[in-house]
């Protein structure tokens, strides 16, 4: 536990989501998800079609959070430059002089990421994992916390490089928003402007707090027998003809972290089955690959389902 | 993990599975018909061609001409559908038709069973150490084929370990079954009559060259291990065909009188040498022995002229146990037996006929006339050679007097020829002499190439008297072994030479090992299976008790088996013990946990169920979460105890 804040209560944390649910109407799961994804140091991919709240769930969270927020919207002529910033010479002071690009800011909301080409994607991915930027031979660290809502269309559309399997697995988790349910649509479409909320929206947590509950994330307790059950599930993707590829390494840290943090999002210190498996369908899906290359089609829940049915419980 | 057979088959397992069929496929090929042989290789290509270039399996209908077909293929090469060799035929044909079909493990499965099958089929032909080999590497690849259908990833190297591991821990198993299984008199392993053909040893006639080529043959005849003394090498006379009709230049048996007793008797003051013959199947009825037994083999008769016969032809090994005396008493013999023995065609051999009549000087003894004749070959210098010159239908003209160049059924015939021209009866004896001792398992081994032929004559007062005129230019021959009695540079059977000693070693051991497999493994029967168990302790075994037995030693292997993945797997989890005991309770009343769900979802689940009892529920469930999942002293064990014990559904 971070000695310099101290730890928040689990009530301030959901305080966090109570507040964001007034602005995001009928989605408590997605928003617990994507708090989780954040708390765990993590960065999430929303795979939805245009106007279902994407962005505004992206500032939402920025703004409870007291967060910098910035929005990139990628297309196919982008720079690398335009993302993560250039330099520039200044005549007055007679040297260069480095101008941040739109990455340096808390939270970002990447959007359409595969409209970009790879080029671009890869600049912005590759920030996402080091949490710095060299430019010009200078290396640059990215503001903390930092956290990348990026999002995809999920049909393949004309002119759009879909993120390969290799970088899909930056993400810790990919969600989908879908459309709300008939009572939060009505409640949408009574109610006023979003934008209009946003501004009043004060912050609920200070960056302190949050700092200190990301680092409470890390000492949630994981016992022998979870590490067991991970690494069932992870062992079974490897191993059943159900997918090519099985989950990486890297896939089972992030269902450790985030498990972590929706434990801790649930008041508890430790971790139980419950909690890898709540998380399982964001975290592991967009990792695994059907027998052929393709990236699996299946509803996530269906293929956590089928995964979590599969692993009995050590 | 339960695995998953109704997912399509990965491209490895799909050339998993043709492998198990490529190597339970090809030791079968000797067996069947080439055209099969040929279809069934056709099919594979076939198949691993789609898989390599990831085509789609072909139409239902075009699998159902192919194996109509075949199977029709089969029926006009058997004329019939069953049987051992139209069913081999079959099933290999199913075995590479059901690549084409297969789908999914679930087929994968079927294919790797029959592959199992057609292993076993393996050992219809052949039971050699080579075959059983080939039987186990099919066997590793088909398990191993088994395990990539549960397991679609691994490379195949673990797999094979992982295999072999399964068929060592099969190995007690097997051993028990082997041992105690009860046997039924007879072969395990029925051959058709048609396997015999290429059987190879001593023929029921001579003519120059016959033994010549056997002569060449390096297979085993016999294999002979000695109960105490063994007699001198030149006294190892295994006596065979006794010829005795001369047919131009063909010797051929004489009119076979059967006889029950012995026709002889046995001088008991001459040494006795008792030992085993394990005889190869040679698909005649002759049994080999020491010249001459004391008494007769199961299931055998004897002739007049002494030889031994198998009431049926030998095609299985067959093991016998026997006693020789060198000396004999022989009763006198009929005047019919007598004149066969003189019967000579009259217009061939002119040469030697009149040689021969020169010994019959009015006055003159059987035994003296003998001797001339003995005393005329070493005067002759023959010279013994494996590449006599060819000659005409007065071979022992030829023979005797110009080439002077022959081999033992040269000097055997001309020998005889000269006797009955001299008015003594005589016959050609074939058979084996001498035998190569392997010294590492002591056994004597009497090959094709030890093949040989002799002489007896009838000398008044004694009986039959062997001689070998083989001996008189050739000692070397009887007294150490045929590579010695031929000049240099002439020919020799395959390894008789010298110099080829480290080869010479290494076949003594092949066969020693051969040997005891024939004797242990394939001649395991009633009654070694009786004496065995006997010398294990076990009184008078029946069939009944060695069931028992059976059944007790493979429950005690699979504890132990058992014992020893429990105890490599990490202990039980105490809380776990307590919350299996719990949901076991459950379980009864019909809310069983599934063995994926966890603790709090499992509490929701059951408080929704037994809404009276949830605080008691959640406590147990939040116990054992804390205890298993979380940090919860260890103390908290004994009140998760007390509550599991106190919960009642």
């Amino acid at each position: 536990m971070a000695p310099s804040a101290a730890a928040p209560s689990s009530t301030a944390l959901t305080g966090v989501l109570a507040a964001a649910e007034q602005i995001i109407l009928g989605k408590p799961q997605q928003l617990r998800l994507a708090f989780a994804c954040l708390l765990a140091r993590g960065h999430l991919l929303i795979e939805d079609l245009p106007g279902v709240g994407k962005t505004t769930l992206a500032h939402t969270l920025a703004r409870l959070l007291g967060l910098d927020f910035q929005r990139i919207q990628f297309t196919s002529d982008m720079l690398p430059a335009d993302i993560l910033g250039i330099s520039i010479f200044d005549r007055e002071r007679s040297s260069f002089r480095f101008h941040p690009g739109p990455i340096f800011t808390q939270v970002v909301l990447a959007d359409e990421i595969n409209r970009a080409t790879p080029k671009a994607q890869s600049a912005l991915l590759e920030a996402m994992e080091e949490r710095q930027v060299t430019v010009d031979g200078e290396t640059r660290p990215l503001p903390e916390p930092f956290f990348v809502i990026a999002t995809q269309n999920p049909t393949h559309q004309i002119g759009t490089f879909p993120l390969p399997e290799s970088q899909l697995d930056r993400f810790l988790m990919r969600i989908a928003l879908g459309y709300p349910d008939r009572d939060a649509e009505r409640a949408l479409l009574e109610g006023c402007d979003r934008r209009a909320l946003l501004a009043d929206i004060q912050p609920v947590l200070d960056p302190a707090i949050l700092a200190a509950a990301q680092a409470q994330v890390r000492q949630i307790h994981v016992a022998p027998a979870l590490i067991d059950y991970v690494q069932a599930l992870v062992a079974h993707t490897r191993h059943a003809a159900t997918w090519q590829h099985g989950l990486s390494p890297r896939a089972g840290l992030g269902l450790l972290a985030a498990a972590r943090a929706w434990a801790l999002l649930a008041g508890r210190d430790h971790v139980l089955p419950e909690d890898v498996q709540a998380v399982l369908p964001t975290v592991a899906t967009h990792r695994l690959q059907v027998p052929g290359g393709a990236i699996e089609s299946r509803a996530p829940e269906d293929v956590a389902r089928l995964l979590i049915e599969a692993v009995p419980l050590p | 993990m339960k695995p998953d057979t109704t997912q399509p088959l990965t491209l490895a397992q799909t050339w998993w599975l043709l492998t198990t069929g490529l190597a339970a496929f090809v030791p079968l090929v000797p067996q069947v018909p080439i055209w099969l042989a040929a279809l069934t290789a056709a099919v594979f290509v076939w198949r691993a061609a789609l898989a390599w270039w990831r085509q789609p399996l072909p139409n239902r209908w075009i699998l159902v001409l192919v194996t109509l077909a075949g199977t029709a293929g089969v029926f006009l090469q058997y004329r019939t559908l069953f049987g051992q060799r139209a069913g081999v035929a079959l099933l290999l044909i199913f075995l590479a038709l059901k690549q084409l079909e297969a789908r999914t493990p679930r087929d994968g499965i079927a294919i790797v069973f029959l592959a199992y099958f057609l292993t076993l089929t393996q050992f219809f032909e052949d039971q050699s150490i080579p075959i059983a080999a080939t039987m186990l590497a099919t066997l590793v690849v088909a398990t191993a084929a088994l395990a990539a259908l549960t397991d679609a990833r691994t490379s195949p190297l673990p797999l094979l370990r992982r295999a072999g591991v399964m068929l060592l821990q099969a190995v007690p198993f097997m051993l028990i079954l082997f041992v105690l299984f009860p046997r039924v008199n007879g072969p395990l392993w029925g051959l058709p009559t048609d396997a015999y053909s290429g059987l190879t040893g001593l023929s029921d006639s001579m003519t120059p060259g016959s033994i010549n080529n056997l002569i060449q043959s390096d297979a085993i005849a016999f294999r002979v291990k000695f109960d105490g003394d063994v007699p001198p090498r030149n006294q190892m006379y295994w006596r065979g065909p006794v010829l005795t009709q001369l047919d131009e230049r063909t010797w051929r048996p004489g009119k076979m009188i059967r006889v029950s007793a012995l026709p002889y008797t046995p001088d008991t003051s001459s040494p006795a040498y008792r030992y085993t013959v394990t005889l190869e199947p040679h698909n005649k009825p002759w049994l080999f022995a020491l010249e001459l037994p004391t008494h007769l083999p199961p299931d055998s008769f004897t002739t007049t002229d002494f030889q031994l016969y198998a009431k049926k032809p030998v095609r299985e090994r067959r093991r016998y146990e026997m006693e020789s005396r060198i000396r004999s008493r022989h009763d006198p013999e009929t005047l019919n037996q007598l004149a066969s023995a003189l019967n000579l065609p009259q217009q061939l051999n002119a040469r030697t006929h009149s040689l021969g009549q020169s010994f019959a000087t009015p006055g003159s003894s059987d035994r003296q006339r003998l001797q001339q004749a003995i005393d005329f070959m070493r005067k002759q210098q023959l010279i013994y050679t494996l590449q006599p010159p060819l000659m005409s239908a007065n071979v022992a003209d030829e023979f005797l007097f110009d080439h002077k160049r022959g081999f033992c059924e040269h000097f055997s015939a001309s020998f005889v020829i000269l006797m009955r021209a001299a008015s003594v009866p005589a016959r050609v004896v074939t058979g084996y002499q001498g035998g190569e001792l392997n010294p590492v398992d002591n056994t004597w081994v009497i090959r094709q190439s030890d093949a040989h032929a002799w002489a007896e004559v009838w000398i008044e007062q004694q009986g039959w008297v062997r001689v070998d005129p083989t001996a008189t230019s050739a000692p070397a021959r009887i007294e150490q072994n045929l590579a010695a009695a031929v000049p240099a540079g002439d020919p020799l059977p395959f390894l008789s030479g010298a110099g080829l000693d480290w080869l010479r070693e290494m076949r003594f051991r092949w066969w020693a090992v051969n040997n005891a497999w024939n004797q242990w493994i394939l001649g395991y029967d009633p009654k070694l299976q009786r004496e065995l168990l006997e010398k294990i302790g076990m009184q008078s075994p029946d069939w009944r008790q060695m069931t028992a037995w059976l059944a007790g030693l493979c429950g005690t292997a699979l504890l132990i088996l058992t014992a020893a993945m429990l105890w490599r797997r990490p202990p039980t989890d105490p809380a776990l013990r307590q919350w299996q005991r719990f949901c076991r309770r459950l379980a009864r009343h019909g809310l069983a946990r599934h063995n994926w769900e966890g603790p709090d979802d499992y509490a929701q689940r059951l408080a929704a169920a037994l809404p009276a009892k949830a605080p008691e529920i959640s406590r147990i469930a939040d116990l054992y979460a804390g205890l298993r999942y979380g940090r919860l002293d260890p103390v908290a064990l004994e009140a998760l105890r007390r509550h599991v014990a106190a919960f009642k559904p």
